[in-house]
């Protein structure tokens, strides 16, 4: 316990002096580099904007109110776009997530030193890079559209869907496997008898985790080009039409607080 | 019918669970392995159907050598072995009747088992099983809805579903109340006379074993160092396997040692 | 021996129970989501023609890979990269330090009512709102450059960690922070020596992983004009510049690669 003699009296403190030196230096360096930051960020800004802002902002705030209500019929088709991409996608990644989960378990992988570290490198890199930037490149390579969104939202979920799915797989029951073995089954019955079962849960879970999270990218990825509502959305701030912005961001906001309950009631239903 | 020579098994650590075991059971013959935890019962259990590789050694299931079998023969023979296990490892998710099938598991193929579509011979023995364990009426229910006693219940209607020559019996009661034990204890053996079956049956309660069983074999650091009937259990034999009064022993020993050693 | 029950069951077919036992509702719902999918799949327009074209490009952009250029647009690469990060660094300690007292104000155990209904309105707006819109907002209120994203991803992590830290002081051990209430602390030495320590090491882990999604998000605000490696990233693809491109991913998943290990780290040794 460090103590600190003072006038012959010994003082209790929580740290030594060392000990609150590096503190003090550790967080010295922190405000410096955030400083640091601050500056960059406030050297290429343009002041006068921002001081202008209060006056913009009640500026565009005038403008979106109300929103252009009959603007609606015109929203059908892209919500029913952006209703499928999310769909697609998510169905399609998990079609692929589930081979490259049981590729990356370490309890299920064929080869723990060159399969698992590939299949870890695909959630690695789909899951690091944002849907907004598959859909970018899926549009250089195949042309703007529904078809390329769908796909961007896929890739981008592979990785998502096959980490939490692997580590479900880490995590079961090894005595069940065990059993099944012993029955004398196959390597696939170990699979569909001992393994699948006790996944199946989660796989459910992650699978409308995931695609509540999708309806929500899938709004703004027309914003590149690849579908959907943001494509309204774009041509309308494009324009400065900002009484159609407002009304596309109340429905957005809708869909979203949509697919987030539905996704906790089937949620529940299913655990 | 079973016969162990020289089984070994050195587990990566550098630990010896057994012992160049050699052992024999002839067809029909119930027997109980004993002995404290950490000794191989468990370990030689597995090693006899592979889910743990032995090291070196032979296990004779009829004549055949299952250390040698490649992984389809292996498969066909597992079908001949029957296991019942400690913590019931029912499939939790499936329902009882579906954890009763899965013992048919290594007769029926793929896409059958998949699709859940069995040989109408094997739903019929199912719900024979299931009749004669009295859980006829639990068929549809899922496995984790039910208690401890009915899930080993399953477990075994599982085991014997195989149709098979051997039952590997791995600590059966060590998670039930002492009469459900009991009850289980009785079915095992009962179901055994009545098919004929040998058993090996690993379990730690000693007078359970007695009660029940005509043979019984010690295991003690992965030798064997009992076999005969539960009669010769004597207090001196049972020191010899569990060895508390050797470790009391041990430390009086070292303790005179060193008070003469002070007096010295 | 002969059993009613037994010889009734003899002799049938037996299966499996279903999973929605309503057989009417079970057909609906599988008849219903076939006819979605194939709905669905009919008003997505794939322009197969383009997409059999953009194969080559696909590959070009896979083979990219592994010759990536950093060399030729590196100025641009390097600006790009630091604008990212210095907007990650500087939304992240303002966002945390932020999220600190709206967290505390949306435990309803702790907060009064008033705030506890101020704070978790807070924090819904944010959670509502993608990033991407608040940035396209905020660019059109404060003009381009990094301070939108650099207020675009403090207003998210907000929301984010507010939230999950509320959750967190909801569920901790009434007791120990009992134990100093008891002792006659102030609310202020009550939340510190209650409160603090039993949240503190989930805070540090939650602020870890916001840093990491910052840092991935700030990667696509660049796409609205709001700084950072984005706009570069844009640049590269409208150009067909595919090795450019590739660089910038590989830079992108490297740092978030690294922002995991390190993450994990810390949360070791925190928790």
């Amino acid at each position: 316990m460090p103590v600190v003699e003072h006038e012959g009296a010994q003082i209790w403190r929580r740290r030594t002096t060392g000990q609150s030196l590096v503190r003090w230096f550790g967080w010295l360096l922190g405000v410096a580099v955030f400083v640091y930051c601050w500056q960059i960020i406030s050297e290429s800004t343009t002041w006068f904007f921002v001081w202008d802002a209060p006056r913009i902002a009640n500026d565009i705030w005038t403008r979106a109110t109300p929103p252009k209500w009959d603007y609606i019929t015109q929203l059908g088709r892209p919500i029913w776009d952006t209703l499928n991409i999310a769909t697609l996608g998510t169905i399609i990644a998990l079609f692929l997530a589930v081979p490259v989960a049981f590729l990356a378990a370490r309890n299920t992988t064929p080869s723990a030193l060159f399969i698992r570290p590939i299949a870890l490198l695909i959630i690695v890199s789909t899951r690091s890079i944002n849907s907004l930037i598959w859909a970018l490149l899926l549009i250089a390579i195949i042309g703007p559209g529904v078809f390329a969104g769908v796909i961007a939202i896929a890739i981008r979920s592979i990785g998502f869907c096959a980490k939490l799915l692997y580590e479900a797989i880490e995590e079961i029951d090894h005595t069940q496997v065990e059993a099944i073995t012993a029955t004398g089954a196959s390597r696939w019955q170990i699979m569909a008898y001992g393994i699948v079962p006790q996944i199946l849960p989660a796989f459910a879970g992650i699978a409308v985790f995931r695609w509540d999270i999708n309806i929500r990218e899938s709004t703004v990825l027309g914003l590149v080009g690849a579908g959907g509502i943001g494509l309204q959305l774009s041509a309308s701030l494009n324009v400065l039409a900002w009484p159609q912005v407002s009304l596309i961001l109340i429905v957005i906001l809708a869909a979203v607080m949509i697919s987030e309950w539905v996704s906790a009631k089937v949620r529940g239903a299913i655990i | 019918m079973l016969r162990l020579q020289k089984l070994t098994k050195t587990y990566k650590t550098g630990d010896q669970a057994l012992k160049a075991i050699d052992l024999d059971v002839p067809k029909g013959q119930v027997l109980a392995l004993i002995g404290p935890s950490g000794a191989g019962k468990s370990t030689m259990i597995r090693c006899i159907n592979r889910l743990v590789e032995p090291t070196s050694g032979e296990v004779l299931l009829d004549g055949v050598d299952l250390v040698k079998l490649g992984s389809g023969a292996l498969r066909k023979a597992r079908r001949e072995m029957g296991m019942i296990f400690q913590e019931y490892a029912l499939v939790e998710r499936l329902t009882v009747m579906e954890n009763v099938l899965s013992g048919r598991l290594g007769y029926v193929g793929f896409w059958r088992s998949f699709l859940r579509r069995y040989p109408q011979s094997d739903v019929d023995e199912a719900f024979r099983l299931l009749d004669r364990v009295g859980l006829l009426h639990m068929a549809d229910k899922r496995a984790d809805e039910l208690s401890g006693g009915q899930r080993q219940r399953v477990g075994i209607c599982r085991a014997l579903i195989q149709n098979p020559k051997l039952l590997l019996v791995d600590e059966p009661t060590a998670s039930l109340d002492p009469k459900t034990s009991r009850q289980i204890m009785r079915l095992i053996t009962e179901l055994c006379q009545e098919r004929g079956l040998a058993a090996i049956i690993n379990i730690h309660d000693v007078a359970l074993a007695q009660m029940f069983v005509p043979r019984v074999v010690g295991l003690r650091f992965g030798e064997i160092v009992f076999d005969g009937l539960p009669s010769g259990l004597t207090p001196d034999k049972l020191t010899e396997i569990y060895g508390e009064e050797d470790w009391e022993a041990t430390i009086e020993k070292v303790d005179d040692d060193e008070e003469i050693e002070a007096a010295e | 021996m002969s059993h009613p029950e037994l010889d009734d069951l003899l002799g049938k077919g037996w299966r499996k129970p279903a999973f929605v036992k309503n057989a009417l509702l079970r057909w609906t719902l599988i008849v219903g989501f076939i006819a979605y999918l194939i709905a669905a799949y009919m008003t997505i327009e794939v322009d197969w023609g383009r997409v059999y074209e953009g194969l080559d490009r696909g590959w070009a952009f896979v083979l990219a890979f592994t010759s990536p250029d950093f060399i030729s647009r590196w100025s641009d690469i390097w600006s790009g990269l630091m604008e990212s990060i210095v907007m990650t660094v500087a939304a992240s300690v303002v966002g945390i330090l932020i999220s600190i007292p709206i967290g505390l104000g949306a435990a309803r155990n702790i907060a009064p009512l008033p705030v506890y209904v101020i704070c978790r309105g807070i924090v819904a707006i944010s959670r509502a709102l993608q990033e991407i819109i608040v940035a396209i907002l905020l660019v059109a209120i404060f003009g381009f450059g990094p301070l939108a994203g650099f207020l675009t991803l403090s207003f998210a992590t907000i929301g984010f960690l507010s939230k999950l830290l509320a959750e967190d002081i909801e569920a901790m051990d009434k007791v120990q922070a009992e134990a100093i209430r008891a002792s006659g602390a102030r609310w202020t030495q009550w939340v510190n020596y209650g409160v603090q320590p039993q949240v503190m090491p989930r805070l540090v882990g939650l602020s870890m992983y916001r840093i990491d999604i910052n840092f991935r998000e700030s990667a696509i605000l660049g796409l609205v004009g709001a700084g950072g490696i984005g706009a570069t990233l844009n640049t590269a693809f409208d150009r067909y510049e595919y090795d450019t491109a590739a660089a910038i991913l590989i830079l992108i998943i490297g740092i978030v690669m690294a922002l995991e290990y390190l993450s994990g780290i810390i949360r070791a040794r925190v928790q």
